[in-house]
C-alpha cells in the first residue's frame, strides 16, 4: 500500500546525482514527519536516477516516489511542476519541502499557483505547532534584521523552500528499509535545454567548502585578497567575502556570503575585517566554528566567534600563512 | 510585441531601522524607492524594444497611492505607460493574493509576448511573485534570466544563472522573465524622460475593476500568515583575545583551534 498525506521533500539531482541538499531535507522532514506520526517521503524525478532512491531511503525516507525518464534529465521548468503536481494531486501531502536553490525556487511558484496554495521562500528553521498541526515556517525578513515566524492555515500542502546548508543531514543507515514507488505520468515539455555553460571553477564551490576565508572591508583593498587567497589554498579551503568588499570589486559577487549571498556551513569559518553585519550572520552563523580577526573589540562578529582576536588583519593573516608555512 | 515589467516600491534598504519595542520596521522618514532588482527588468524591457522591436512597454505594480513614484521611474527610463493597481482591499496581500491581482491587472491591459520581473524585492525577498504571475497567465517561466540571446518565431533564447554556471534555455512565446541583477547595468535617466514620466497620467485600477472575487484579494486572500517577528540572537561563548598582547599566542590558539577542527596544515587544494 502506498501511503498518502504526510511530509514530502523534493529531492534535486545535478549531473545525474541526488545532491546533497536533498539529504538535508530528508534531515528537517524526519523531525516534522516523527512530530506529526505520518511517513515521510521523497519525491525523486530526473534520468538513470532510480538506483539511487535507495539513498533517500538511507538518510531518513520511508517512501521514496521515483519518476525516472529520458526527457527528465534536465531540468525544465514546465514538465517539473506538471510531474511533481500530478504526484501531489494524487498523493495529497501535508507538507512539501524543497531546496531554495535555483531549481528549488524556479519550481516551487509554479506549484503553489496549481495548487492554490501558500508558499514561504528562503526558510532557516522548521516546526510544528503541535496544537493545530500546522508547519512552522521561520525566515529572515527586512534584510535579516528579524525572524519572521509563518504560518500557512489555508491551502495543502504547506509548502516553502529551505535554504541550503541550513541543516546537515542524517547519517546514512543503510539498514533502513523503505517503499519505492515508481510514477509514470506525462513528462513532455515544450522547452528545450540547449547547452550548460560551467563556470570557471577557483576551488570549491562555498557552499561545499570545509573551510571558508572571508574577507571585509577592513581588508583594505583588492590586492589584500590575494593572501586570503594563499591562506584558503594551505588550508583547503575557499575564499568568501562580506557585502562590502564586493561592492568595492575586491571580490567576486559569487563569493558573498549572508543574506543577498550565500549560505554557508564550514567546518572552520574565518572572518578577517568583517564587522559581522546581521545580513553577513544571516548566512554564516551556522558554521560549526567561526574564528573572527578585527581591529575593533566592540565589533558584532566577536559575538559569534568561537575565537576572536582583537587585531589587524592585514599582520595577523600573513604571519598565520608564515606559521603554516614553517 | 507587446511587454509588461512588474515593478514594486520598496522602503530604501539601506536606511531601514527596527523598532527596538516592537520589532517592526521604522517607516516614517524613510525613503521609498523602486525596487533596485526591478530597474534591471525595466532596463532590460527596453534593450528588447532596441534589439527585437516592440509595439509598447507597459509597467504594472500593486501597492498604495505613492508608489506610483516607483511607475515614474519606470517611465522615466523608457516604458511607454504605467498602472497603478491600488485598492484598500489589496493589504495584506501574500505572495499569492499578489500575483493574483497583478496577473488579473495585466489581463486587463491584453496580451503580453513577453512579462519581466525582477529577481526578488528587498523586502519580500521571495521571489515568487513574478514566477506566479507568469503561470496564472500560462505563460513559459523562466527565472533567473541572465540574458537574452533572442527572441523571434514565437519562441525566446536565454540564459539562466543557475549553480555552478549558465543554462542556455530555448521556450515558446510567451514568457515569464525574472531577471538577476548580472544582466545589465540600468540606464540613467535623461532629463527628459524625468520631465514626461512627471507629466504622464498614471491610472489607478481598485479590485471592482479586476475579475477577480473580493474573498481572492489582500489578507482574505492569501494562505500564509506572519504569526511573529523576532530578532536573530546568535550568541556564542568563544575567547576573544588581543594579538598586542602576543602575536605569537594568538597564532598558537588558532591553529589549535584548525588542528581541534582537523583542518590540516598544506590540506588538500580543492
Ligand atoms: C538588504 C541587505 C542585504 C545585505 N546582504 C548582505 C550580505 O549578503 N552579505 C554581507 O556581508 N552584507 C550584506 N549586507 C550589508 C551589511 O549590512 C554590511 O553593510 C556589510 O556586511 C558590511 O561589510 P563589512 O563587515 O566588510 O564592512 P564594515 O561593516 O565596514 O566592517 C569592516 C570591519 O573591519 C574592521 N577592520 C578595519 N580595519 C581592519 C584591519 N586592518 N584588520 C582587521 N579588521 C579591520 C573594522 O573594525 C570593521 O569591524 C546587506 C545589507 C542589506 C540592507
Ligand atoms: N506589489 C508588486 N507590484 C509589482 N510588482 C511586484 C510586486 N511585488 C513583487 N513584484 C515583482 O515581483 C518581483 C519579486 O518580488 P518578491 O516575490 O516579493 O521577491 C519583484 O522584483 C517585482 O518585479
Amino acid at each position: 500500500m502506498i501511503e498518502s498525506g504526510g511530509v514530502w521533500t523534493l529531492s534535486e539531482v545535478r549531473g545525474g546525482l541526488v545532491h546533497q541538499v536533498s539529504y538535508e531535507l530528508l534531515a528537517w522532514g524526519r523531525d516534522l514527519a516523527d512530530v506529526l506520526g505520518t511517513p515521510l517521503s521523497a519525491v525523486l524525478m530526473g534520468h538513470g536516477v532510480a538506483g539511487q532512491a535507495e539513498g533517500l531511503v538511507a538518510h531518513g525516507a520511508d517512501q521514496v516516489y521515483v519518476v525516472d525518464s529520458p526527457e527528465l534529465a534536465d531540468f525544465l521548468p514546465d514538465s517539473f511542476a506538471r510531474v511533481l503536481g500530478d504526484l501531489v494531486s494524487r498523493h495529497r501531502p501535508e507538507i512539501l519541502i524543497a531546496s531554495a536553490t535555483s531549481t528549488g525556487r524556479a519550481l516551487m511558484p509554479l506549484l503553489f499557483v496549481d495548487a492554490d496554495t501558500g508558499l514561504t521562500a528562503d526558510c532557516t528553521e522548521l516546526s510544528i505547532e503541535t496544537d493545530e498541526r500546522l508547519l512552522l515556517q521561520t525566515r529572515p525578513a527586512i534584510g535579516g534584521n528579524v525572524m519572521a515566524d509563518i504560518r500557512t492555515p489555508l491551502g495543502r500542502p504547506q509548502m516553502c523552500t529551505v535554504r541550503p546548508r541550513s541543516r546537515r543531514p542524517l547519517p546514512e543507515d543503510r539498514s533502513r528499509t523503505g517503499r519505492i514507488v515508481e510514477e509514470t505520468p506525462d513528462v513532455s515539455s515544450v522547452m528545450r535545454l540547449l547547452e550548460f555553460l560551467p563556470e570557471k571553477k577557483v576551488g570549491a564551490p562555498l557552499q561545499d567548502a570545509e573551510v571558508i576565508v572571508s574577507g571585509g572591508r577592513g581588508m583594505k583593498g583588492a590586492r589584500n585578497f590575494a593572501m586570503l587567497e594563499e591562506l584558503a589554498a594551505l588550508l583547503g579551503g575557499s575564499v568568501g567575502a562580506s557585502r562590502a568588499a564586493v561592492d568595492m570589486n575586491w571580490a567576486p559577487y559569487s563569493s558573498q556570503v549572508g543574506l543577498s549571498g550565500k549560505s554557508v556551513t564550514p567546518k572552520v569559518y574565518i572572518a578577517c575585517g568583517i564587522s559581522g553585519a546581521v545580513q553577513h550572520l544571516a548566512g554564516m552563523s551556522a558554521s560549526d566554528t567561526v574564528i573572527a580577526i578585527n581591529t575593533d573589540p566592540e565589533a558584532a562578529i566577536f559575538r559569534v566567534a568561537d575565537l576572536g582576536i582583537v587585531g589587524d588583519a592585514l599582520e595577523v593573516v600573513p604571519a598565520l600563512i608564515g606559521r603554516l608555512r614553517s | 510585441m507587446r511587454v509588461a515589467v512588474l515593478v514594486k516600491q520598496v522602503p530604501a534598504t539601506e536606511d531601514v531601522r527596527i523598532d527596538d519595542a516592537t520589532g517592526t520596521m521604522i517607516r516614517e522618514g524613510v525613503e521609498a524607492e523602486l525596487n533596485p532588482l526591478d530597474l534591471h527588468a525595466v532596463e532590460e524591457a527596453v534593450r528588447l524594444r532596441e534589439r527585437f522591436g516592440a509595439s509598447e512597454i507597459v509597467a504594472l505594480s500593486m501597492g498604495p497611492p505613492r508608489a506610483a513614484k516607483a511607475l515614474r521611474s519606470a517611465l522615466a527610463m523608457g516604458c511607454d505607460r504605467g498602472v497603478l493597481l491600488s485598492d484598500a482591499k489589496f493589504a495584506g496581500s501574500d505572495t499569492l493574493a499578489t500575483a493574483r491581482t497583478l496577473a488579473s491587472g495585466l489581463r486587463r491591459e491584453g496580451a503580453f509576448d513577453l512579462v519581466l520581473s525582477g529577481e526578488r524585492a528587498t523586502d519580500g525577498e521571495t521571489g515568487q511573485v513574478g514566477p506566479a504571475v507568469g503561470r496564472i497567465l500560462g505563460m513559459s517561466p523562466l527565472a533567473f534570466v541572465s540574458a537574452v540571446e533572442s527572441v523571434g518565431d514565437g519562441r525566446i533564447v536565454v540564459r539562466r544563472a543557475v549553480e555552478g554556471g549558465h543554462e542556455r534555455v530555448e521556450a515558446p512565446l510567451p514568457a515569464m522573465l525574472s531577471v538577476v541583477k548580472e544582466i545589465n547595468v540600468p540606464r540613467l535617466c535623461t532629463l527628459g524622460g524625468r520631465m514626461r514620466a512627471r507629466r504622464a497620467e498614471i491610472p489607478v485600477v481598485g479590485a471592482a475593476e479586476l475579475d477577480i472575487s473580493d474573498d481572492r484579494l489582500g489578507l482574505a486572500g492569501s494562505p500564509t500568515r506572519v504569526v511573529r517577528v523576532s530578532y536573530p540572537h546568535v550568541v556564542r561563548k568563544g575567547r576573544v583575545l588581543s594579538a598586542k598582547d602576543g602575536l605569537d599566542a594568538a597564532l598558537d590558539e588558532i591553529l589549535g583551534v584548525l588542528e581541534s577542527r582537523g583542518i590540516a596544515r598544506g590540506g588538500e587544494r580543492a
